[in-house]
């Protein structure tokens, strides 16, 4: 069987994601409500709509790091530009999605190609450098200095009093919620069973349509002719230049595609809750995709998407862990044992998740360097060893990425 | 002929979630919640999110101690607390409505985006069914517009912006701190009798809501009783240095120096000042001096000696003598082994508040509850009489200014109260230029 051009292995792929995406709220619910361990349900819309546009802003990302080599810092400055530029839509326009979703992913192409125009006559570390300073540089902008039009550090919001032309009066005195053709983004189904309540929300089924579409435009780039031209930019860009290759066109290719990834991404967000926050700009922001692209496996079609969930899981998950959940695990035991117990899980749960999660990046980077998809490759080998030898698939595992300096 | 598969697929797929959808309603028919996280079972959860992180994560530790006690008064663990001096009677120490409440927690980290991540968190997962905190008012109003959203109360902690009611003002959402136009009302007689009158003033402000009305509020009423403004220089929120700001204003011809900031910003940016020996000049023949509106007793007691002498308003202190105040600093003191501060006070306040309100409607839903907490008056929560007001959900009470104290007497005395300034002098009205321009809408159930 083959859809869309793709190989037949890539099919199966593409369908094993889509059944993955789509199943979400199930595959995330595994335990009962009530029992201790329905702390570490994640099936709930805020956070599985997060999983899908995080994903969709490392498989972009990717598309640059994977293919090319090239790490920007900066990357968070376009996920921001088309949260800011959504939001006005919802302001000026409609709350329909699909205008503001459109003008986030053109408007932060365009800011897109002006930087990487600029960033990319360097490579290495000073490519690095100079995407960092250009994104703290729009941060500073929509932290200050544009504050008529980002509303600083307050973020912008949808008013009552804004004038949405194509929209007819809303209902008196409510705001308005974002919507597809009247489908509201917030609206979910409950279903109970097993004793697990799934929660099917629109806003997260749209978010893993689009997620499903770009991750099906991203193979195509990964397994196209301008795929192979972007990894042999990774691999000796020299030599290629030398043979008479001008790279600069595919490289300002990537990185403007990438970029409108992240503008959806920032579309998308806006999209579930219409608010735009200069933070969402921070350089903090650009490293944790940096951070999702290496934790899953960079130059991988799944790595990227593998590490947005587990650092937003951590993010929402383990930072809700507080002392009173402890003693609820540990309260059968006695109480010295209970106590101690408690005290020495507590600085690695609550706020202090980073510390968790910076272990388990120096665990990844040191045991996996191929990331997360590494990990599941041995797991796979380890099995199919017994059948044949040699059966990894050469396609998803790309060579390990070189050093940023490189 | 590959392509139909996959859409049948898809069709398939998606017609059954819409079917199942479809026929769900039935099933729940009976029991359908009338509003958004309707607590079903023995007990009732809030959602306390607090920065536990970032540049006022000192207050939002001390609200969560606040929180904590809160639930323990509510049900019927401790001595009670606020809930003896309350003139309202509605609780009765087992829970709310005869549930038993529990909490969750979350961290906000300063800053509208991840605080908005964690209160949806707390609604979506864990059935919060109210939610409170927010040591920032770019946080605050970010949530409280969420809360409305969303269907449940916001229940606002520290927030002191005139946005927070004003502009921003939610039907879901109720503030019982004050703002910065009842500081700059309060605060202005008495910097004008203390100072007097011919006065210029140079103001360093944070660039963000909160600073942005403080500095507007202060602007107004010191222009009023005869000052006059040399310069208002935004500040990033961001900000630990402020060598840079305070230089200026040395040489501005100004004599008094007005700073817009609060917690971690208002410590360094009041330090840096001191130290440039601003406080020992004479300018204009005038004795130099420093006026912090919006005081802390946990930022006096990061800037130290600093403090000392330096004129403020406070929502409500530890030192007060009246019956509410000596059964909250009680309890708290004993539990925790230091007095409370304002922010850890209002947090309080506001769940007691709550709670009460939901007694009272005898509901949960929102709607209920803001009917109730609508033009409720209450005593014997600290500020003596108070209003919560119908037209916007602010609450109306009298205003501390404080001094910094010459001779603290332990690490925690370190304001001492100049003037209780009565409620009438800084009430306003709804249409004030302040805070006009938003409207509250209707308050909104969910579900």
């Amino acid at each position: 069987m083959q859809l869309f051009g793709l190989s037949k292995k890539d099919t199966l792929f593409l369908l094993i994601v889509i059944f993955l995406t789509l199943a979400t709220p199930i595959l995330l619910q595994p335990f009962a409500e009530g029992s201790g361990l329905a702390q570490f349900n994640a099936g709930y819309p805020d956070l599985m709509q997060r999983f899908a546009i995080y994903g969709i802003f490392a498989i972009g990302f990717n598309i640059l790091f994977g293919l090319t080599g090239y790490l920007s810092f900066g990357h968070a400055a376009f996920l921001g530009v088309g949260s800011y530029s959504a939001v006005w839509m919802f302001k000026l326009l409609t709350m329909n999605i699909i205008p503001g979703i459109i003008l986030a992913v053109i408007v932060s192409g365009l800011f897109a190609l002006l930087i990487g125009w600029i960033s990319l006559r360097r490579s290495g570390i000073y490519f690095s450098i100079l995407t960092l300073a250009f994104a703290q540089m729009s941060y500073n902008l929509a932290y200050s200095v544009l504050t008529p039009l980002t509303n600083g550090e307050t973020g912008l919001q949808i008013r009552l009093s804004d004038p949405r032309i194509l929209d007819g009066a809303s209902a008196a005195g409510s705001l308005p919620t974002t919507n597809l053709f009247g489908l509201a983004m917030n609206d979910s189904v409950k279903m109970e069973f097993f004793g697990r309540l799934f929660t099917f929300n629109v806003g997260y089924y749209f978010s893993a349509v689009m997620a499903i579409i770009v991750f099906y435009i991203a193979l195509r780039i990964f397994r196209s002719p301008f795929g192979l031209m972007l990894r042999a930019v990774k691999t000796n860009q020299t030599r290629l230049n030398y043979t008479g290759v001008n790279t600069r066109p595919y490289t300002l290719a990537a990185f403007v595609i990438s970029g409108m990834y992240a503008g959806l991404a920032g579309g998308l967000l806006a999209a579930m809750d219409p608010l735009a926050g200069a933070e969402r700009m921070q350089w903090t922001a650009s490293g944790e995709v940096v951070l999702m692209t290496i934790l899953g496996g960079a130059g991988t079609m799944m790595g990227p998407v593998l590490g947005a969930g587990f650092i937003k899981y951590f993010e929402n998950i383990f930072s809700k862990i507080n002392d009173n959940v402890l003693h609820n695990w540990f309260g059968p035991l006695p109480d010295g044992l209970e106590n101690f117990l408690v005290d020495l899980v507590h600085p690695f749960v609550g706020k202090g998740w980073h510390l968790t999660l910076g272990m388990l990046f120096v665990l990844v980077v040191m045991f996996l360097p191929g990331g997360l998809v590494e990990g599941g490759q041995r797991i796979a080998a380890l099995f199919r060893r017994k059948r044949k030898p040699d059966g990894s698939g050469p396609k998803h595992q790309p060579k390990q990425a070189p050093h940023v300096a490189e | 002929m590959s392509k139909l598969i996959l859409t049948r697929r898809g069709l398939l797929k998606t017609g059954a979630v819409a079917g199942a959808g479809l026929a769900m309603p039935t099933v729940f028919a009976s029991g359908a919640a009338a509003y958004t996280n309707e607590p079903k079972g023995g007990t009732v959860t809030l959602g306390f999110n607090v920065p536990q992180s970032g540049p006022y994560a000192d207050e939002g530790a001390d609200e969560l101690r606040a929180y904590k006690l809160a639930v323990e008064h509510l049900n019927g663990e401790g001595d009670g607390g606020m809930l003896n001096t309350f003139s309202s009677k509605a609780l009765k120490g087992n829970g709310i409505l005869g549930k038993k409440v529990t909490y969750v927690t979350g961290d906000t980290q300063t800053k509208s985006d991840a605080a908005r991540a964690s209160a949806k968190s707390m609604i979506e997962k864990d059935g919060a069914v109210m939610i409170t905190g927010g040591s920032s008012s770019g946080v605050a109003i970010a949530v409280q517009g969420l809360c409305q959203d969303a269907g449940v109360i916001f229940m606002a902690g520290l927030t002191h912006s005139n946005d927070t009611t004003g502009k921003d003002k939610k039907a879901n959402g109720f503030r019982h701190f004050f703002n910065a136009y009842m500081s700059a009302a309060a605060l202005a007689p008495v910097l004008a009798n203390a100072y007097g009158k011919d006065r210029k003033f140079y103001m360093l402000t944070a660039d963000y809501t909160w600073g942005w009305t403080q500095a507007a509020s202060m602007k107004a009423f010191l222009e009023g009783a005869g000052w006059t403004m040399v310069k208002d220089v935004r500040t990033p929120l961001a900000t630990t240095d402020f060598s840079s700001y305070i230089a200026p204003v040395m040489n501005s011809g100004a004599d008094v120096l007005i700073l817009n900031h609060y917690g971690g910003n208002m410590v360094n940016s009041l330090t840096n000042a001191v130290n440039f020996g601003l406080r020992d000049k004479m300018v204009n023949g005038k004795q130099f001096e420093i006026v912090v509106p919006l005081y802390s007793r946990l930022m006096a007691k990061g800037a130290g000696e600093n403090v000392k002498g330096i004129l403020g308003s406070t929502n409500w202190h530890w030192s007060l003598q009246d019956e509410g105040t000596k059964a909250f600093v009680k309890s708290f003191g004993t539990k925790y082994g230091f007095p409370p501060s304002q922010a850890a006070h209002t947090v309080y306040c506001q769940t007691l508040l709550y709670a009460d309100a939901c007694e009272r409607a005898g509901t949960f839903n929102p709607c209920g509850v803001a009917e109730a907490l609508e033009g409720f008056e209450f005593d014997g929560l600290g500020n003596g009489k108070t209003l919560y007001r119908a037209d916007d959900h602010q609450c109306f009470k009298d205003v501390l200014v404080v001094r910094g104290k010459e001779k603290p007497t332990s690490e925690f005395d370190l304001l001492e109260v100049v003037e209780k300034t009565p409620v009438e002098k800084v009430r306003y009205e709804p249409d004030n230029p302040f805070f006009k321009g938003g409207s509250l809408g209707k308050c909104n159930p969910g579900a």
